[in-house]
């Protein structure tokens, strides 16, 4: 009997479900699924030796024994009692989503605000305004050549949609909680759509946590417009235990004059590929992608970054940071393009990691493109140890050298997280990357796992 | 364990680094109160001798013996020579980014603290004690804000030498090249702060090449480094004569004897 490849299991799977998945959509988002499987059936998942993954081979996390939920489970879950991702003094409205579906318990699936700002289910946001969600989902996050982006184009039914109207300025951050939580191993596809129209602000905070020690496997999708002179403030806090595995497809467009800040802290989870594509598609548009990560144990963590500078005068900055320990790795793939019209270009692009152990690997590669012949391009990698002469000078003022290891790793993480806006979001991840070094967040609020046993 | 008659003991040391011996048999001796100043030309050794006194690991000590109040050094980790009162002015301060001066001197001192098996300084008695001083070594109030020694000039990283010699108060001093790179109001404030801190209890090496410094802190013992040894011995008037004719002449004495 011939074993079926993982992509026809997800080939047969969609063919089985389909009906469940298109019931009572608009045409438009059938058809989108259509052609991303048809895409997928054409790319498959990436070869072990591809590029691209070639140090994140995801097929065998995909290829594994998964339950998938088409609808949302009836979980009685209380989020004020069991589950709290606290950011003290931030004042933030608080969205859900477990195991991929937006959770709501006696509220709206949609907010509707008097300014225009709509927040909620993407998959009610669909239902409601077809002809709004036309104008974009799906119109980034490309299909073609990218088999992740394409299943989650195929299956997700729900994620957080955000609307902000013309020269609307969102007062309250949103902060998004993924949630899984299970009794099997489970995958979950979640995709959001964030769109900011013209001169429009807005700032969003995404948390990743699971709740219970199953393996769980998450795709998702978020895809972002930024219209001309909007700002966009993001930041991803990646706390799922190490027994998950998480690939993010994350797909920014920016008109002209816009201003989006992407940021991603990742503190744990055992296998984490985040995918970012940044086009700067108007003049005068700027973009900072920043990222830190902290693994250690067998934790793998790969950064892959794309700006593209389509057009001139645009500016964008890449600056990620890692420390490893112990047996764990990480990978950091950088692209800067700039378009043949993209003169007056500001790329900068910059990947500093301490290795901890002689076991942790990093890989780091920058990829410059340049077609124009006016621009100012830099990058920079490091992969070494924590400057030994720093630590001495500490040491001979009496500081352990325990200590003074861990004071130079969290001024190494601090040149990060001072460029995240907003004091109690930067005073709460400094809490949670210190307690991560020293080993004192093993265990993530109400997770029954303890990530050190 | 008593307390033995000197509070520093330099027997007979040699120390290499990647099997080159830099210090050929170094002897010297340092009661409470006193201040022994160690002047050499380059290259002679002098650096190393304050690396290894605070305990750098680079170096291996492959002979001899250093005894700090009667106990033998080299078995301390540079934090317990720390904590046991040995402070190290560094010739060239490290910049360290991302780490306040403020966070670093109340760690630093709370583990010196604890070590002596006091309370740690809650942070109001801490923020006060760092202005007494700061006023004492007339550092100023901006440096401390930030980072610790980055974007200082030469002299204000001296400064902060000073600075935190005053706030750890040790028992044995040891400073590098403190005069480097100083200019003459520096230098006056960095002796000012030096001798303030002098007392019976506590002893000061002052490693230089230069005899300006010797002027505004008067050493009691003055020693010649050279070629790893220490080859002649004297009071401040050795130093005055080093001033006036240079290291040429223990050179010649020293080599024509070999």
């Amino acid at each position: 009997m011939e074993t079926l490849t993982a992509t026809d299991k997800y080939l047969d799977l969609f063919k089985q479900r389909q009906q469940e998945i298109t019931d009572g959509e608009p045409g438009f988002v059938s058809q989108l699924r259509e052609e991303a499987m048809a895409s997928f059936r054409e790319v498959g998942f990436p070869e072990r030796k591809a590029e691209a993954y070639k140090y994140t081979h995801l097929e065998p996390v995909f290829d594994g024994e998964l339950h998938f939920d088409f609808h949302p489970r009836q979980i009685r879950f209380d989020d004020q009692e069991l589950f709290r991702c606290d950011v003290p003094m931030l004042d933030a409205n608080v969205l859900t989503v477990l195991n991929g579906f937006f959770h709501h318990p006696g509220e709206p699936a949609l907010a509707e605000l008097d300014n225009g700002v709509i927040y909620g289910s993407l998959k009610e946001a669909i239902r409601r305004y077809p002809d709004l969600i036309k104008k974009y989902l799906g119109k980034n996050a490309r299909i073609q050549g990218e088999p992740f982006v394409a299943l989650n184009t195929a299956f997700s039914q729900d994620g957080i949609f955000l609307y902000v109207p013309k020269g609307v300025h969102l007062e309250v951050p949103i902060q998004i909680i993924h949630l899984l939580l299970s009794d099997k191993n489970q995958m979950v596809q979640h995709r959001n759509l964030f769109v900011l129209e013209s001169h429009s602000t807005a700032q969003v905070i995404i948390c990743d946590h699971t709740l219970s020690p199953h393996m769980y496997l998450t795709n998702s999708v978020t895809e972002v417009y930024t219209g001309e002179n909007a700002d966009l403030d993001l930041l991803r806090l990646q706390n799922e235990h190490n027994n998950s595995c998480q690939v993010t497809n994350t797909w920014i467009r920016q008109e002209q004059h816009s201003h989006c800040q992407h940021g991603t802290v990742t503190l744990h989870g055992g296998m984490v590929r985040n995918n970012l594509r940044i086009s700067l598609e108007g003049e005068g548009a700027e973009t900072h992608a920043l990222g830190l990560f902290l693994t250690d144990k067998m934790q793998h963590v790969d950064s892959y970054t794309v700006i593209d500078h389509q057009q001139p005068h645009c500016t964008s900055n890449q600056y990620y940071k890692g420390v490893l320990d112990d047996v764990s790795t990480g990978a950091f793939n950088g692209k800067i393009h700039v378009f043949p019209d993209a003169q007056k270009t500001e790329a900068f692009q910059t990947n500093n990691n301490i290795l901890l152990t002689d076991t942790a690997r990093m890989h780091t590669k920058p990829r410059l493109e340049i077609y124009a012949d006016d621009v100012k391009c830099s990058h920079g990698a490091t992969v070494g140890q924590l400057d030994e002469n720093a630590l001495f000078y500490l040491q001979s003022r009496g500081i352990s050298r325990d200590e003074s290891r861990l004071m130079l790793m969290d001024a190494f993480a601090w040149d990060v997280i001072s460029k995240i806006k907003q004091p109690p979001l930067q005073e709460r991840i400094t809490d949670l990357v210190s307690k991560r070094l020293r080993g004192e967040l093993s265990r993530c609020n109400n997770c029954a796992m303890h990530c050190d046993e | 364990m008593s307390k033995a008659n000197h509070m520093l003991e330099i027997k007979d040391l040699r120390v290499s680094i990647e099997d080159k011996e830099i210090l050929s048999g170094i002897n010297l001796m340092v009661k409470a109160g006193e201040v022994h100043a160690i002047m050499g030309p380059n290259g002679s050794g002098k650096s190393t001798l304050a690396s290894a006194l605070a305990g750098r690991d680079y170096f291996d000590i492959t002979h001899g013996k250093i005894l700090y109040e009667g106990q033998d050094l080299t078995e301390l980790s540079p934090e317990d020579r720390a904590r046991e009162g040995i402070f190290l002015g560094f010739q060239y301060p490290v910049e360290i980014p991302g780490v306040s001066m403020v966070n670093f001197l109340r760690t630093a001192l709370n583990s010196m603290r604890k070590y002596r098996q006091q309370e740690p300084l809650p942070a109001g008695d801490f923020l006060k004690l760092m202005r007494e001083k700061k006023n004492m070594v007339e550092i100023d109030s901006d440096l401390t804000n930030r980072s610790v020694n980055e974007g200082f000039s030469g002299g204000e990283k001296k400064k902060n030498e000073i600075f935190q010699m005053a706030l750890l108060e040790p028992r044995l001093a040891i400073l590098d090249e403190t005069d480097s790179g100083l200019d003459i109001d520096a230098l006056r404030v960095v002796s000012n702060g030096v001798n303030k801190l002098r007392s019976p209890e506590n002893a000061t090496i002052i490693i230089t090449h230069y005899q300006r410094l010797l002027e505004y802190i008067e050493p009691d013992y003055v020693h010649v480094l050279y070629k790893g040894r220490i080859v002649k011995s004297g009071d401040k008037n050795l130093a005055r004569e080093l001033e006036e004719h240079g290291y040429d002449w223990i050179k010649q004495e020293v080599d024509s004897k070999a």
